[in-house]
């Protein structure tokens, strides 16, 4: 998109005004994510800029909350921290256990849906799939039904056959979980299917490949980015959901979000703000890692696209 | 086709095991079919088990609601007829008749009933949703209801003056039964009057009709705004080199993946009176002190915590359909004499018009059901209608009206939705 | 005395029997409170009887018993609901009837049934504690003293925003307090259509002004980042941000509204007799008057008014900060619970229309 030789006054002017624009658009995007990082080392258990903070006092700012993170809801934060304190750390304290049910959940429910969603993918992108347009309806209907009244009809509708006592920990979360993140997969993976050269499938048919090993060999390979890309947003999706969570939810099922609604209306704690904090900075590493595998790869193959 | 045989009439085709082609073609298909739908099966087994069936049941509520009909008791699940008689008394008289000695006598041996059964505030809650005050009236009689005795009209008549009055009549009549659309009149700030017809709520009780307009014009501003800033970056991130655009891609995702709780927080700080962007331009001189910018727990803070949380939903349908536009196009167009702003108008844009479409309705349909953002800082003149269904599922209690308002919100979506697939087909919806 | 012990020994069997731990889950309103339900209550509980008490959270634990009751999956032991909501609940059959002669009676053997406060003993629910919405300002932004209702709705005098209850509840009573009704006849009007409106009205003169609030830890929050310059608040949280985190809130008891907050089991629980244990352990004498040590709310019990002392920092009294101390006691209404639970409904439906338009 480099400014061509040919470009007139205006046009180069527009050009910079344009990447200006751009560069505020992008500053509104990460501004409250900038935000949180400071706030969370703020030492009175508040949502706002002390002066302290603002003249960079350092008595102004403290690990606290960090250290909330480990403490609460253990049994016994004050003693010396050895192994034992540590142990019970990982067994009570309430934000762990929080992480724990959130990447449980997430993984699971990740799971049922990318599965799910890329076979009905597959069958939904045939040109010969009968009532397309119905079936395509339903499977993207949780994303269009407002949330209060998914969370509270499956609360009814677990609760009527007991879901709790089946002896399956965290079922009625994971399968609502899943429910929801359906529809991202099925919109990426169709999306990728579309695009999808149907010759290299007779092709390997010709060659004698039945449709499993195909799939498996030929199919899989190519349409990886987008059902990961869908299975991303599927973990996302569960990994931030809290209405579901407060209604389905058991009382040993509470993840991230649940207990960060707790942090903003019931025990107003910017603990809530270390959790984001090191949500943001693990989320960076990963795109960071994900963008440097990416290079790697192109280096190793020597193409470059685009 | 052309194929002709000696007698003249046409040769039947066959295929290579001697099956008539047609034949073998449908069967063909018919096989094809049947393994597309096979292999869409347990996905949508899996979404109507777990997912339509319990909405279903939930929206069945709207227009079913047997709290005057049916008493359930809680540990044993027994089920039990209540108000028997009165309904009794009501299939035998017509609407609109006055009720009589005997009508009232019917209601003293149904508060008998209710006594027992500990259900008078069950019964009177259901009368309560369409006329206030209706609920102490029942507890009260059920609570003297042995003691009542003939003449009963005058029994009644003393515990309360309102047990004449012929609004309480007619809700009772319709709540005999439990079928009934008055939740879906309710919801839409509708009533019946005396004689049945429908009329308009009191003045100061409508609020529903306003809540849906509220709620569908600012989606629509914020499906605008979401586009106006997304269509810019979308664009510069389709058209800079891979390695660029992958690390601005970040500067989008990181917000999509961080907690929504927290987003929204994060712009209660930014925008609260005593907060960073107030602070800032106090500081500037642009602002006095007096004159803060009241941009939260109001429309505004809505609108532009909204906006920031659903722009990556915009912009992602945007990029992964522009990437793919050949710039040699636009180039061509340039060359033979088009200015930027034609070339940009005729040959560029036409092209992403089915990514704005796909984020335009991704947007907009996640806005109107949007619920905590507008709960934690639309004060109160930024809540939307998915926060009154919240507050009747879980403060007054009255589900069959939440069920409606709910009901009455699908319904306007997903004529959204056909007009969509109709317009620009729901195959184009594409998340990059 | 001999109540007391029984009880005690019924725990101790109990125990013994017991194979496993026993656990219960009680529910309250979060923050402060809740942290001096734990102190006073659960901790003492657990250590007395071995049974775990899990505390969970809600802006108002009233909101999910409907639902899990009729849903028939109560995970919820015992809640801690307002006066109002403990008598429609009970109404509509959704609560365990609460048995009073199992309550433990006062150190000098006066029996439950009088030591209670009235009214604080309902057949479904045992009352733990007296406390009062009222409103508060912040020292650092007011210039002068508030010291009536009235002032709280007046913007001239004392320009700035104001925090409120999103709920008609307590809000209208403290409009018409503001408009001059004496505390006496507030029902009374509130009862008439001309005196809804006249409620509405006053709340209109403010209503650009208002922030609403709907969890207990609010109303400090934004009195503290100066979101607000005041705000009605539950008394205990006003005092706990005040003498805990030394910010410079004052409380103004003028207009004060008192209210109960009583424990409830849901029907169909599924630990309903260590329930009903815990009621009985954590609404005597002593208990009342330990959770008066950490924060300011008012015990239940006539006896426990004597045992009444410091705050857990060992310094500061704990009588004047009471709702139901005299000094405070000057302007004060008691809620009427009964006015509550008939037209709870229908102001709200009205209240919801207001705040729409």
């Amino acid at each position: 998109m480099a400014l061509p030789n040919h470009a007139s006054t205006l046009e180069r002017v527009w050009h910079y005004t344009y990447l200006v624009i751009c560069a505020l658009i992008f500053l509104f995007l990460i501004a409250p994510i900038l935000v949180v990082i400071p706030l969370s080392f703020n030492i009175e258990p508040y949502f706002t800029f002390t002066e302290k903070m603002l003249k960079l006092d350092p008595t102004g700012y403290s690990m606290r909350w960090y250290d909330l993170l480990l403490t609460f809801g253990m049994t016994d934060p004050d003693a010396t921290r050895n192994a034992s304190w540590w142990a019970d750390a990982w067994a009570n304290a309430n934000w762990i256990n929080a992480a724990k049910n959130s990447v449980i959940i997430g993984f699971f429910s990740t799971l049922i849906a990318t599965v799910l969603g890329t076979v009905a993918a597959l069958g939904l992108s045939r040109p010969e799939m009968p009532y397309r347009r119905v079936i395509m309806a339903i499977l993207i209907s949780p994303m269009i039904v407002p949330i209060i009244i998914v969370a509270t009809g499956l609360f009814f509708f677990y609760s009527s056959i007991s879901i709790q006592d089946w002896g399956i920990p965290y079922l009625g979360v994971v399968l609502a979980h899943a429910t929801l993140g359906i529809p991202f997969v099925i919109i990426t993976v169709t999306a990728t299917l579309v695009g999808f050269d149907h010759s290299l499938t007779r092709a390997a048919a010709n060659l004698g490949a039945d449709p499993v090993t195909t799939f498996r060999r030929v199919q899989m390979p190519l349409i990886l980015p987008g059902v990961i890309s869908g299975a991303l947003f599927a973990f996302v999706t569960s990994f931030d959901e809290v209405v579901v969570v407060l209604f389905v939810g058991g009382l040993d099922e509470q993840t991230i979000p649940r207990q960060m609604w707790n942090g903003i209306r019931e025990q107003i704690s910017p603990a809530i703000l270390s959790v984001a904090t090191i949500l943001v900075i693990i989320s960076i590493a990963l795109l960071a890692t994900v963008e440097l595998l990416r290079r790697r790869s192109e280096r190793l193959r020597g193409i470059s696209p685009s | 086709m052309t194929d002709a045989t000696a007698n003249g009439a046409p040769a039947k085709l066959t295929t290579a095991d001697g099956k008539p082609l047609k034949a073998a073609l449908a069967s063909a298909q018919s096989h094809a079919r049947r393994r597309a739908f096979f292999l869409v099966l347990p996905l949508l087994a899996f979404i109507v088990i777990t997912f339509v069936a319990p909405i279903g049941q939930m929206l069945h509520r709207s227009f079913h609601n047997d709290g005057f009909t049916m008493h359930e008791d809680i540990g044993s699940g027994v089920r039990t007829p209540i108000m028997t008689n009165l309904k009794a008394w009501f299939d035998a008289n017509p609407a609109g008749t006055e009720p009589t000695e005997e009508a009232f006598a019917a209601l003293a041996a149904d508060m008998v009933v209710l006594r027992e059964l500990k259900a008078p505030g069950q019964a009177g809650t259901r009368i309560n949703y369409e006329l206030s005050g209706s609920r102490s009236m029942f507890t009260k009689a059920a609570r003297k209801a042995n003691d009542l005795e003939a003449p009963f009209k005058d029994a009644f008549l003393d515990l309360d003056k309102d047990w004449n009055n012929p609004d309480l009549w007619r809700v009772m009549r319709d709540a005999s039964s439990a079928y009934t659309f008055n939740f879906y009149l309710a919801a839409l700030d509708l009533t019946r009057n005396a004689d049945g017809s429908i009329e308009q709520v009191n003045e100061n009780r409508q609020v529903y009709v306003t809540l849906f307009s509220r709620t569908l014009l600012l989606s629509i501003l914020i499906t605008v705004l979401t586009f106006m800033l997304g269509y810019p970056i979308a664009h510069l991130l389709a058209t800079l080199p891979l390695r660029y655009s992958n690390l601005l891609m970040i500067l989008v995702l990181l917000p999509f993946w961080t907690s929504l709780l927290v987003r929204t927080t994060s712009w209660m700080v930014l925008l609260q009176s005593q907060g960073v962007v107030n602070d800032s331009l106090v500081g500037m001189g642009l602002l006095d002190d007096e004159n803060r910018l009241q941009m939260m727990y109001n429309q505004m803070g809505t609108v532009i915590a909204m906006t920031h949380i659903l722009l990556p939903f915009m912009v992602l349908p945007l990029y992964s359909v522009m990437r793919p536009i050949n710039p040699s196009y636009v180039r061509a167009a340039r060359s033979l004499g088009a200015t930027s702003w034609t070339a940009f108008r005729r040959i560029y844009f036409p092209q992403t018009v089915p990514g704005i479409g796909a984020g335009a309705l991704l947007v907009f349909i996640l806005a109107v059901g949007y619920y905590i953002t507008p709960a934690l800082v639309g004060g109160a003149d930024g809540q939307l209608i998915s926060n009154l269904i919240a507050f009747h599922m879980q403060k007054s209690l009255n589900w069959s009206l939440a069920a409606a308002l709910a009901a009455l919100l699908l319904g306007g979506i997903l004529i959204l939705y056909w007009l969509y697939d109709r317009l620009i087909g729901i195959d184009n919806l594409k998340l990059g | 005395m001999k109540l007391k012990t029984a009880l005690m020994a019924t725990a101790l069997t109990g125990v013994a029997f017991a194979a496993q731990a026993q656990e219960i889950t009680v529910m309250s309103w979060g923050g402060a409170y809740t942290k001096s339900q734990v102190e006073a209550y659960h901790k003492p509980f657990t250590a007395t009887t071995n049974i775990k008490v899990n505390s969970v959270d809600a802006d108002n634990p009233a909101t999910p018993i409907k639902a899990q009751v009729e849903a028939g999956n109560v995970s919820i032991d015992v809640a801690d609901v307002e006066f109002s909501d403990a008598v429609r609940l009970c109404d509509e059959g959704l609560l365990e009837p609460v048995d009073h002669a199992m309550l433990p009676a006062a150190p000098d053997g006066t029996p439950a049934t009088e030591d209670f406060i009235e009214g604080a003993l309902q057949d479904c629910a045992v009352a733990n504690i007296v406390w009062s919405t009222v409103y508060a300002y912040n020292s650092k932004n007011v210039s002068g003293t508030p010291t009536t209702i009235a002032d709280f709705f007046d913007t001239a005098k004392f320009p700035g925003k104001r925090g409120l209850r999103k709920s008609a509840k307590a809000t209208l009573e403290m409009a018409l307090m503001a408009d001059g009704v004496p505390a006496g006849e507030v029902y009374d009007v509130l009862d008439t259509d001309a005196g809804v409106d006249r409620a509405f009205a006053k709340l209109d003169s403010i209503k650009s002004d208002i922030v609403w609030w709907e969890a207990g830890a609010q109303p400090p929050q934004l009195l503290a980042d100066g979101e607000v310059v005041m705000s009605t608040a539950y008394n205990g949280r006003i005092f706990n941000a005040a003498v805990a985190e030394n910010q410079p809130l004052e409380v103004v008891w003028d207009g004060q509204i008192l209210d109960f907050d009583l424990f409830v089991v849901p029907k169909g629980a599924q630990n309903k007799d260590a329930a009903m244990q815990f009621i009985a352990f954590s609404t005597d004498t002593q208990r009342l008057a330990d959770q008066a040590s950490w924060i300011s709310y008012g015990p239940a019990r006539k006896s426990s008014g004597a045992l009444v002392g410091k705050y857990s920092d060992g310094k500061t009294e704990m009588a004047p900060h009471m709702p139901t101390a005299a000094a405070n006691l000057t302007n004060a209404l008691v809620n009427n619970f009964e006015f509550w639970v008939d037209k709870d409904a229908e102001l709200n439906e009205r209240f919801n229309a207001w705040l729409a338009q």
